[in-house]
């Protein structure tokens, strides 16, 4: 019965998302919705104050309406706001970068006016979030080299052998020039030694310089290595036709996507993955089934026998210019770092902040094996609603005697149409979450947002 | 005879330095370049000091001087500590351990004749 049900609903979200575009009139609709429930002004009464019914202005609000005109004048007029706040303003992935950035660089920031700003100053504030990000990757690589420094053996060895040989020749240098009356054996047994130790240190000082200018050490400092990688399956909108096929030479289309060193070698992990699922779940014939069974994670696992986490993966990779719905993935291992992550609007996540708890993505580390099916609704004033399936798997070979080590996924399916009855509510970061009674909080909430809250 | 020096370091051409200047000094200097084996040699024959590089082969000096602190016959022994890394970490880690010197290479060899000399108590 329950099966049956989410059955319905699903179909009527999907028939709404197979619609969805990224626009302005989605947003449109969400912006204004924002806005009237920032005022506390009731539905039924900005719709009367416009000339409509309540029921048009909440199809308007779901973006299931397009709104343009007078209409539009009307209601920026009844909200107190400029129409092009509507239909330009900023989008809540920015809004969210933004109050990020400011949660992790800018305490001072005005975090309460961060959409005016987004609005009126759209190529400022994507600038404000590329830089915080390039922080935030520049910040990643320091530490990558801060941990290369002190723990690479290779890197340790050759500064050990540069200092052994100056150390040395400084001290039968000293020898040589400050002892007196020191006999010809004991001067000819030095100066050999500063000479094989002087050749000992051009060898060692030419090999620690190549290997200081590697190619592999060569800063990437736009982006992360995940970051780069996810930045170019983007690019192709996570399809990788390539790998669909018999025999992809994956290091060559890892290239031809412009990935390097760590990006590179990353590709290559995420591409033997991808491969496996198409293996398993050929494109054309899991498509179909997806669209027969709803885009249900879990009798499509049954009907082609393999494992819940394959079938997230694979549903985030089917084409949405097929008229697919938009589906994010995110991947994380157990220590709860994220090591893949497909966006979709609304989910979004910074790396350099630490995530909420709530997401059905970490609390699946707990249960492993066992899938999940969770809505979520996140604290904006829109109350964005995800639609979660998540499972954690053991990664790897099974082994007697080593614990084996856990792999979220979760598939993301943004904004369903009708409410699955409860609903988790998640954040992003508690810094700039402002949910006041959350019991998982870590630490308070920035400054500036309604209703801060702390510990 | 002077008092007996035992420097423990895998580096030839160091040990040969250091063992040269202290024995103008008047110690009698006594040589060993490898971990694995440097606690027998020490227990075999106790020294009055002991110089002991970090890095060594077989094991670390680190190791040998948690086991010279633990042991009756060597816990009393000076000890002083060379080493190429010169990291915080690695001087708190060895004083920690019981160390009395920790010197980082390059260094003098007026600063390893001075620090000799101070923990000899001449």
């Amino acid at each position: 019965m329950i099966v049956n049900q989410f059955s319905c609903r699903c179909r009527k979200r999907l028939k709404a998302l197979g619609e969805f575009t990224v626009s302005v009139k989605r947003l449109t609709g969400s912006r204004i919705r924002e806005k009237r429930l920032d005022q506390g002004l009731r539905q039924a009464a900005v719709a009367e104050a416009v000339g409509i019914s309540p029921s048009y202005l909440n199809l308007i609000e779901h973006n299931r309406r397009r709104i343009g005109g007078k209409l539009l004048s009307d209601l920026a007029r009844v909200l107190s706001v400029d129409p092009v706040m509507l239909t330009d303003g900023a989008d809540s992935d920015l809004l969210d970068q933004m109050r990020s950035a400011a949660a992790t660089l800018g305490p001072d920031a005005e975090i309460a006016r961060a959409e005016e700003f987004a609005a009126r100053y759209p190529g400022w504030s994507a600038l404000v979030v590329a830089q915080a990000r390039r922080i935030a990757a520049l910040h990643e690589h320091t530490l990558a080299l801060t941990d290369r420094m002190a723990h690479d053996p290779q890197l340790a060895n050759s500064l050990h052998e540069v200092i052994s040989a100056v150390t040395s020749i400084r001290s039968s240098a000293s020898i040589l020039v400050t002892q007196e009356q020191l006999d010809a054996d004991w001067q000819k047994r030095f100066h050999q030694n500063i000479h094989k130790d002087s050749l000992r240190l051009a060898d060692s000082s030419e090999a620690l310089i190549a290997y200081l200018e590697a190619p592999e050490t060569k800063l990437e400092v736009a982006q992360s290595p995940f970051e780069q990688m996810e930045a170019a399956l983007a690019l192709r909108d996570y399809q990788l036709e390539q790998l669909e096929g018999r025999d992809p030479d994956i290091a060559e289309l890892g290239q031809e996507m412009g990935l390097t060193g760590s990006s590179l070698r990353l590709f290559d992990a995420y591409a033997r993955q991808y491969q496996d699922d198409a293996i398993q779940l050929p494109l054309a014939e899991f498509s179909q089934a997806a669209r027969d069974l709803d885009y249900d994670p879990s009798q499509l696992a049954r009907q082609f026998r393999v494992d819940f986490a394959t079938v997230l993966r694979r549903l985030a990779s089917l084409p949405s210019h097929e008229g697919h719905p938009r589906m994010g993935l995110a991947v994380c291992d157990a220590s709860g770092a994220l090591t893949f992550l497909k966006p979709v609007p609304g989910f979004t996540y910074s790396r350099a902040t630490d995530a909420c708890p709530l997401w059905p993505i970490f609390s699946a580390l707990s249960r492993p094996t066992q899938p999940i099916r969770a809505e979520v609704t996140l604290p904006d004033a829109g109350q964005t609603r995800f639609m979660c399936y998540a499972m954690a798997m053991p990664k790897g070979e099974q082994q007697f005697d080593v614990i084996p080590v856990l792999q979220s996924t979760m598939l993301v399916i943004a904004d369903p149409a009708e409410s699955a009855g409860f609903s988790i509510p998640v954040g992003g970061s508690c810094r700039i979450c402002p949910r006041s009674d959350c019991a998982t909080r870590r630490e308070p909430a920035i400054i500036g947002l309604a209703g801060a809250a702390g510990l | 005879m002077g008092k007996r020096v035992l420097l423990i370091e895998d580096e030839p051409n160091i040990l040969e330095a250091i063992s040269f200047i202290l024995s103008r000094d008047g110690w009698t200097v006594h040589t060993h370049e490898d971990g694995e084996t440097a606690m027998k040699k020490v227990e075999g024959f106790p020294p009055d000091m002991i110089i002991l590089d970090v890095m060594l082969p077989g094991r670390s000096g680190f190791d040998i001087l948690r086991d010279l602190r633990a042991s009756e016959i060597t816990k009393d022994i000076p000890v002083m500590m060379l080493t190429a890394r010169g990291q915080e970490k690695d001087r708190e880690l060895a004083l920690r351990l019981g160390a009395n010197h920790f010197m980082t290479k390059p260094f003098s060899n007026a600063e390893v004749r001075d620090h000799v000399k101070e923990l000899m108590g001449a």
